[in-house]
């Protein structure tokens, strides 16, 4: 069976840019977060992404990395919308970014009788092959995202349901990127080589999926990831940073990184003036709990629906915190009983009245 | 009047408790949740020598497993390869968004562990115990 890893990053606010990265290489670029074998053993691999914001347009660049094989493994990726394009992303932009404002903080591993199935499936919006890398676009539920993952030989690992949960609430968008190996290694592509893929894609709400990270990861194993910001003006973000989100780089971008970028392959998007920020996620996954919200209002109250803080609302609330049975048996059976006192009492007290009369 | 009308009120309220709980000893049905790669609940306490039907509802988009045992038994799945289970009543696979039922007596009193041994699901919690007494 193949292994569906399940990585991610999304984003943005007015021009913005986010780079994730987990794992050993500083200046590697790749999007795995988490191998999950056979054994359940885990293997943290280290995630850069870039994404932008730019005129209600999110312009999103990750690369992935072949982990060699012959097999496939998947990424899956929320995404706060459709996206308008797929293609190849430039050649080194990632690592430019990473040398604008390098790693300070040391990379290291972590510690550490039937029903009918349901019917659904995800929706396939988009398929498009870059490289050995193939990209396929989803729409649907947790149960759709997990079924076609399923359907195409994946496993997920046992936090996915929560965790696919979590995101499907607040967008219904996915991209699986499936790496062949096979045809990587027919195309020469060494082991740790990554394939640049950049999205667009149109939306109102940009976020950096961070929780999804952890996912396939021990509650003490580290997520370990650097979030590179490009936004037109100083960012507001959710959640503040805390312990396990730290802020090592707020400043107007320079000149010549923003030339550098606009220089590459497919990055001429990038605007003329910029912030730049960068955060580092160093979290045991048991806290990583959260997205990034980046305020693109102006409005300065950067949602909590977006960061992952609240549920949207109109959607039920999870969780066993309601302090109420919810068992529909006991609840029956109280309005049974209810509904039994009452018309005894009915009963007993109707000809008390007629009586009375 | 009154006293007689709370009395009556009282009477009901015994007998639809009893319609519950003081019936005739059947067969006992237990009904285990999964959702979120979690046993609900975690603890069940069942009568040593009585069938038990075990109805077990898999909310998850995920295949799980729920195998009850000794300890023996469960070490020997964590080294185990069988991708499916089917035949046997302690060991049964609950395929996503299913809903499986197995019917288990257990003759010796003691505790049982419930645990889905698909690779990592005991490591994040997806076990459980059966109280035999």
């Amino acid at each position: 069976m193949r292994t569906l890893l399940i990585s991610a990053t999304v984003v943005a606010s007015l021009v913005m840019a986010a780079m994730l990265a987990v794992g050993p290489s500083p200046g590697s670029a790749d999007a795995c977060a988490g191998l999950i074998g056979s054994n359940g053993a885990v293997n943290l691999g280290r995630t850069t992404t870039l994404a932008a914001y730019q005129d209600g347009v999110e312009h999103y660049v990750t690369s992935f990395e072949f982990a060699g094989g012959g097999g496939e493994f998947g990424t899956l990726i929320p995404l706060p919308g459709i996206p308008s394009n797929i293609e190849r992303g430039g050649d080194w932009t990632l690592q430019r970014l990473q040398q604008e404002v390098p790693p300070e903080f040391a990379a290291f591993s972590g510690v550490g009788g039937s029903s009918t199935a349901a019917e659904d499936r995800a929706e396939v919006i988009q398929e498009v092959r870059i490289d050995a890398l193939d990209l396929t676009v989803l729409k649907g539920g947790a149960p759709d995202v997990a079924a076609w993952a399923t359907d195409h030989g994946f496993r997920l690992s046992p936090d996915a349901p929560e965790v696919l949960d979590f995101y499907a609430r607040r967008s219904p968008i996915f991209l699986a990127a499936v790496f062949d190996g096979q045809a990587a290694a027919d195309r020469g592509q060494a082991l740790g080589d990554g394939t640049p893929v950049h999205l667009t894609i149109p939306t109102p709400n940009p976020w950096v999926p961070l929780r999804i990270l952890g996912l396939g990861k021990q509650d003490e194993d580290f997520v370990q990831a650097d979030v590179f910001l490009l936004t037109e003006n100083e960012p507001n973000l959710l959640p503040k940073v805390s312990n396990g989100l730290f802020l090592q780089h707020s400043a107007q971008a320079t000149d010549l990184l923003l030339s550098d970028l606009r220089s590459d392959k497919g990055m001429e998007w990038v605007a003329d003036s910029a912030w730049l920020t960068k955060l580092v996620v160093s979290s045991p996954t048991v806290d990583l709990k959260y997205d990034l919200a980046v305020d693109a209002t102006g409005t300065k109250q950067p949602s909590r629906v977006a960061a992952g803080l609240e549920q949207p609302i109109g959607l039920p609330q999870t969780g066993s915190d309601s302090g109420g049975s919810s068992d529909p048996l006991s609840v029956l059976g109280w309005v049974a009983l209810t509904a039994a006192v009452l018309a005894i009492a009915t009963v007993v007290l109707a000809p008390r009245f007629g009586r009375g009369r | 009047m009154l006293v007689r009308i709370v009395l009556l009120l009282v009477a009901a309220a015994a007998l639809a408790l009893c319609a519950s709980g003081c019936a005739a000893p059947v067969d006992a049905k237990e009904t285990i949740n999964i959702r979120f790669s979690r046993f609900e609940p975690e603890t069940i306490t069942v009568p040593a020598g009585e069938p038990v039907t075990f109805t077990l509802v898999n909310d998850d988009p995920i295949e799980h497993e729920w195998i009850v045992g000794t300890a023996e038994t469960h070490e020997r799945h964590r080294t185990g390869t069988e991708p499916f289970h089917a035949e046997i009543p302690t060991e049964v696979t609950i395929p996503a968004l299913t809903t499986r039922t197995t019917f288990v007596m257990f003759n010796t009193a003691g505790e049982y562990e419930f645990i889905c041994h698909l690779p990592g699901h005991e490591a994040y919690g997806m076990k459980g115990t059966v109280v035999v007494e």
